[in-house]
């Protein structure tokens, strides 16, 4: 390999770090207003009356609009089109928008919303797990779904539970509690539209912008083709700006209402309340072992606390129990999920998509049945690992796996076992998997995840292809397989990405599928301009094709330049095209369609660090994370991945949350949400595994997710480690070790965290044969 | 972006001259220095002044001036940066210095100076926030509402004085000259501050502060210990003072004070004097600790958990007095 695997500067990282990058604040078009939105002031109130005339009256406002202006509803999800650009009938949350106004500056803008008149029906708000399972006071906060305010149930069993359990030596019940966290991009969510000659054009800052385009074309009613959506570089995204948004609606028809472009910028604050983040989720689990801590069965019940709309909710709910299979071979395994509604900012997907609580939970559930038993926890671990090239009791096709390796290799970089054992050290280890890329699309259908294109002409080579590049480096990954076939630099190649316009569909940066698909559909279409033009070369120079070779700016013994031009000469104007379709992965029954991926990253983490008995404070001293990356097509960028999951990690076990005092979040400011300062993190030994899997790009596989997976569990049993004590329970705060600890020292359960799980009506389970027995049974 | 509300921004160009912008403007206006703390509250619509003083550029408060009776004299609008900076300065007070250098962030601190980190807001999160976010919680005593939400029953405001140099300044025995329309006052910084979340300084409102004087070092050792969630940015949630003099490792005088438990920096007096005439061994350390701490009453509108901030005061406490007593302090 001539560039994958080479330590390159990403494409893009000049302008980054000289502050040249164009974001979509930073657009300016011609004439262009700006946009603000009212949002609802009330947790849960029927709007009964909206009135924009004193907003209109205000000099310099162009326009205002209310729900009436766009009635469609939509949502990213096709079974939960549920929201409004603007609510007109109820709004479900403080933030939720009601009116919109557009003006020739921003401070018109906002002071024209004050003028806006709404009255409001106050209705009873309901804020947590407990109060939505039980009969609302008014109204459900939806009008699908339920019992009570649930939105969305699963219940699945895979082989036989009752006769794993009944030949169990051990058994065990756990309850954890994950608490709600957001991204927290620096950037902030930023969207400007126009709209010319019948064509709407919208850039923002979206992670999706085929489904932006979808949901675009479908609230303004216009087709496809008439909208072109642009997803502009980002200050960050981690899942915040995967699902359409309000703002983005409200600047297309706001532009369309004026014929002129309008911004719309959210603060900070309308930030936490777009939010989509991490899913509050209560977990229980119950496993059986062997004595030597093999499992013989376990059953995982989660509860979810979605916040007021769908979003990727039913997904997210079938996440928190389809990869505990991934690490472990559980022989029969029953998983039972629920998510509510509550009158909060809408939950969604964040880095890790509902795999980091039951994460949590099961890696710590699987250190006390190590302690129960008297055993090392790294070792009951081992012995339940899955197995290369194996499927699970869930379905999920295993092929490569580097889970005895990064564990083998992470216990000795970090010297595990050898540890400092005096109280107030400690150190944790725990172990996770992720996908690379969900194996099934969004919209149900048998078209390419990822398409690219590349033209080449006079001046050199492009690549078009729909995939954002939010900071994470897909461009980088692109330019890198297209260079690395044609025999040139990843900087000779031109990018053209994230537009709907002008690159082939992707289907965007979610679930870790960028460089695994992306890449893959330029892998193709680069193979193909490769072998054409080597097929030219090889003429020219009289010899066979495999006998022409690549690289160095060369294609056999003529420069690239010179065979590109022979290749024109013959055929005129050139450019081929790859794409790339995950095979069919999903199991035999319904609720298979969340989990199946083409390949499954691993991850493990072990944290050292000193936490004070007498004031509960953590100090964090080192992580190392091994990583099975498949392989690296570029270490500088993967490292900065795994390092920025770490730090995510960290910040999630031991500070942020969303948190809500009654339905108003506590802390919509970058001061008083707490994530980890520069001086907070600690350092990073990066172990990178490469076990060149079989599907993706050169062996490549996911690592923008997977590592921050088992920092959070690997901190939880580090305190444990040094302290005695659990908590099952993040943000592991201070208040909460030294709550642990006076329970210890009364005596009582040394641990700190939720006591019960409720009583959910999940529905008959699903029972599934796993894959061993309905072979048989072929 | 939130957006500032329109105001006037007069640029004086004495201190005096200041002081009479602000009495004709009668308590129309605020100073503003470093605008760390003023800025972002007006974006938030804490305070809506039509017009704002500026001060932070006025040469005579921007040095650091050693008097002949071994005292320094601080201009206000010195910049923490510099003091963090300034080696004479922490040789002499290295608990002050020390203070500064835990104030919120690198660049804040290169803006932010040492007369606005004396009078910065109290604060409380039902306050800080965003005109939005207070109108959907209500308002409260302290802007646009007429109840305390933290303490409903209350008919006082309870935001808690965030200072970290103030503290430090009271435990040194610091006093303030202060310029009004009508001359010139020296306090001590001891009696700048006031048991009241609004109105939590006695300066008036057309006072500047131009001088912050320390007095002699004479054998005066400091130290500061700051309670924070995170190593940088954040505002104490609870902090302690030392200021000790020893005599063949006696103690002979020693004031403590801490921050961010009240409305006003707390001088915690019988913890003092309950070290005068000993050792600073455990014992000592541990009584002091535990006296001052027992009137400490956190009330859940910082950071964290308000019993947990309640219990880490006499650690914070017994710290500031261990890093008091270490070698050149
Ligand atoms: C993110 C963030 C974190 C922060 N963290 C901390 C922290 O950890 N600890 C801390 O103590 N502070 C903190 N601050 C507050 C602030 O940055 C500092 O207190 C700073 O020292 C204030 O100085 P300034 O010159 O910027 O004050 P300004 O904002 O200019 O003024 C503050 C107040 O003092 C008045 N004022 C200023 N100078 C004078 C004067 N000479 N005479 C009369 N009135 C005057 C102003 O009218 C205003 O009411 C933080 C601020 C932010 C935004
Ligand atoms: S203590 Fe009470 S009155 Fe004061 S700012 Fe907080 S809520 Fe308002």
């Amino acid at each position: 390999m001539r560039v994958v695997g080479k330590p390159l500067p990403k494409v893009d990282v000049r302008a980054k770090v000289t502050g040249s990058t164009l974001y979509a604040d930073d657009l300016v078009l011609p004439d262009m207003l700006f946009c603000k939105l009212l949002r609802s002031p009330h947790p849960y109130a029927r709007i009964k009356r909206v009135d924009v005339r004193g907003a209109l009256e205000v000099e310099g406002v162009v326009a205002a609009i209310t729900g009436d202006d766009l009635p469609i509803k939509y949502g990213i999800l096709p079974v939960t089109q549920d929201e409004h650009a603007l609510e007109n009938e109820k709004v479900r949350y403080v933030g939720d928008p009601v009116a919109a106004v557009a003006a020739y500056d921003e401070e018109t803008a906002a002071l024209a919303c004050e003028r806006i008149v709404v009255e409001y029906e106050v209705l009873h708000p309901v804020t947590s797990i407990e109060e939505a399972l039980s009969e609302p006071v008014d109204e459900p906060i939806h009008d699908y779904g339920g019992p009570a305010n649930i939105h969305k149930m699963a219940a699945l069993a895979f082989g036989d539970l009752e006769s794993g359990f009944a030949q169990a030596d051990h058994i065990r019940e756990d309850v954890f509690f994950y608490e709600g966290n957001t991204h927290l991009p620096m950037e902030e969510h930023s969207a400007i539209a126009s709209y010319v000659d019948g064509k709407l054009t919208l850039w923002s800052s979206t992670q999706t912008p085929h489904y932006v385009h979808r949901a675009v074309s479908k609230v303004m009613g216009l087709p496809m083709s008439a909208v072109r959506i642009v997803a502009t570089p980002h200050g960050g995204g981690f899942g915040g700006k995967t699902d359409p948004f309000s703002h983005e609606m409200v600047v297309c028809k706001l532009a369309m209402v004026t014929g002129k472009p309008v911004k719309c910028t959210l603060t900070r604050e309308e930030v936490f309340y777009a939010h989509r983040g991490r899913h509050p989720v209560l977990m229980w689990v119950r496993t059986g072992v062997k004595r030597d801590g093999k499992i013989t069965a376990m059953h995982f019940k989660t509860a979810l606390d979605g916040g007021a709309y769908g979003s990727y909710g039913v997904a997210t709910t079938f996440y928190t129990g389809a990869l505990q299979t991934a690490t472990y071979d559980i022989p029969a395994y029953r998983f039972e999920g629920a998510r509510v509604f509550t009158n909060k900012a809408p939950c969604g997907p964040k880095r890790g998509h509902g795999t980091p609580q039951p994460r949590f939970a099961l890696e710590l559930h699987l250190d006390k049945i190590a302690e129960d038993l008297g055993l090392d926890p790294v070792e009951v671990r081992r012995r339940n690992y899955v197995k290369p090239n194996t499927t699970t009791v869930n379905w999920l096709r295993i092929t490569s796996c580097g889970l005895e390796e990064i564990t083998n290799r992470v216990i000795q970089a970090s010297g595990y076992h050898r540890r400092r054992r005096v109280e107030g050290h400690g150190m944790g280890f725990a172990v996770a998997s992720y996908l690379s890329g969900a194996g099934l699309p969004i919209y149900w259908n048998k078209l390419p995840h990822s398409e690219c294109q590349l033209k080449l002409d006079r001046g050199g080579v492009t690549a078009y292809c729909g995939a954002t590049d939010i900071g994470q480096g897909s461009d980088t990954v692109i330019a890198t397989v297209v260079a690395e076939e044609l025999g040139l630099w990843p900087s000779d190649i031109r990018l053209v990405t994230g537009d709907t316009g002008l690159a082939p569909v992707d289907l965007g940066s979610y679930s870790s599928r960028v460089t695994f698909m992306a890449g893959n559909a330029a892998l193709d279409a680069a193979r193909k301009l490769r072998d054409l033009l080597v097929e030219v070369a090889a003429e020219s120079m009289g010899c066979s094709p495999g006998e022409v070779e690549v690289g160095d700016g060369k294609i056999g013994a003529l420069s690239f330049e010179e065979t590109a031009q022979l290749a024109q000469e013959r055929y005129g104007a050139i450019s081929t095209a790859g794409s790339y379709r995950p095979p069919d992965l999903a199991g035999p029954y319904k609720g298979s369609g969340v989990g199946p991926s083409p390949a499954y990253s691993y991850s493990a983490a072990v944290v050292d660090l000193d936490a004070d008995s007498k004031t509960g404070i953590v100090q964090v001293n080192k992580v190392w994370l091994a990583h099975d990356i498949g392989r690296s097509i570029n270490p500088i960028s993967v490292r900065g991945q795994v390092e920025g999951g770490v730090y995510m990690g960290l910040g999630e076990a031991l500070m942020e949350e969303q948190a809500y005092r009654k339905a108003l979040h506590k802390q919509p400011s970058m001061l008083d949400y707490k994530s980890l300062t520069f001086v907070d993190m600690p350092e990073v030994e990066t172990i990178l595994v490469e076990t060149n899997d079989p599907e993706g790009p050169y062996g490549a596989k996911e690592v923008g997710q997977g590592p921050l997976l088992p920092v959070v569990p690997a901190v939880a049993s580090a305190i444990h480690d040094a302290l005695g004590v659990w908590v099952d329970q993040v943000p592991i705060t201070p208040d909460k070790v030294l709550k642990a600890l006076d329970a210890k020292v009364k005596g009582e359960a040394p641990r700190f965290g939720p006591k019960s799980f409720p009583d959910i009506p999940y529905p008959q389970c699903i029972k599934v044969d796993p894959p061993h027995v309905a072979t048989q049974a072929v | 972006m939130l957006r500032l509300k329109p105001f006037k921004y007069l640029r004086p160009s004495t201190v005096e001259e200041a002081a009479s912008l602000a009495a004709e403007l009668n308590g129309e206006a605020m100073m503003v220095a470093g605008g760390t703390d003023l800025v972002p509250k007006l974006k938030r619509r804490q305070m809506e002044p039509s017009a704002l003083i500026g001060i932070g550029h006025l040469e005579e408060l921007k040095s650091v001036d050693h008097l002949s009776d071994g005292g320094v004299s601080i201009g206000a609008a010195v910049t923490l940066s510099k003091v963090v900076g300034d080696g004479e300065l922490l040789q002499r007070y290295p608990g002050y210095v020390r203070a500064a250098s835990l104030v919120s962030s690198p660049p804040l601190r290169n803006l932010g100076t040492i007369g606005g980190n004396l009078l910065v807001d109290t604060r409380c999160n039902y306050y800080d926030m965003t005109y939005e976010w207070r109108q959907a919680v209500g308002f409260c005593l302290k802007k646009d509402g007429d109840i305390c939400r933290v303490a409903p029953s209350s008919p006082r405001c309870w935001a808690v004085s965030s200072s970290d140099t103030a503290p430090v300044a009271i435990a040194l025995d610091a006093s303030v000259v202060l310029v009004g329309p009508e001359g010139r006052r020296e306090v001590p910084v001891s009696s700048l501050y006031q048991d009241d979340g609004i109105r939590y300084t006695t300066k008036q409102p057309d006072e500047v502060v131009a001088f912050l004087h320390f007095p002699p070092k004479d054998g005066w050792r400091s130290s500061y210990v700051k309670l924070r969630r995170r190593g940088s940015i954040d505002f104490p949630i609870g902090g302690a003072a030392a200021a000790l003099r020893l005599q063949d490792g006696l103690v002979t005088e020693a004031r403590i004070v801490l921050s961010g438990v009240a409305s006003h920096p707390v001088i915690a007096e019988e913890a003092a004097s309950c070290l005068i005439g000993r050792h600073l061994d455990d014992d000592a350390i541990t009584e002091a600790s535990e006296k001052a701490a027992k009137p400490a009453k956190p009330l859940d509108n910082t950071d964290l958990a308000y019993t947990w901030r309640k219990r880490m005061v006499k650690h914070l406490v017994s710290q500031a007095i261990t890093e008091a007593a270490a070698p050149g302090r």
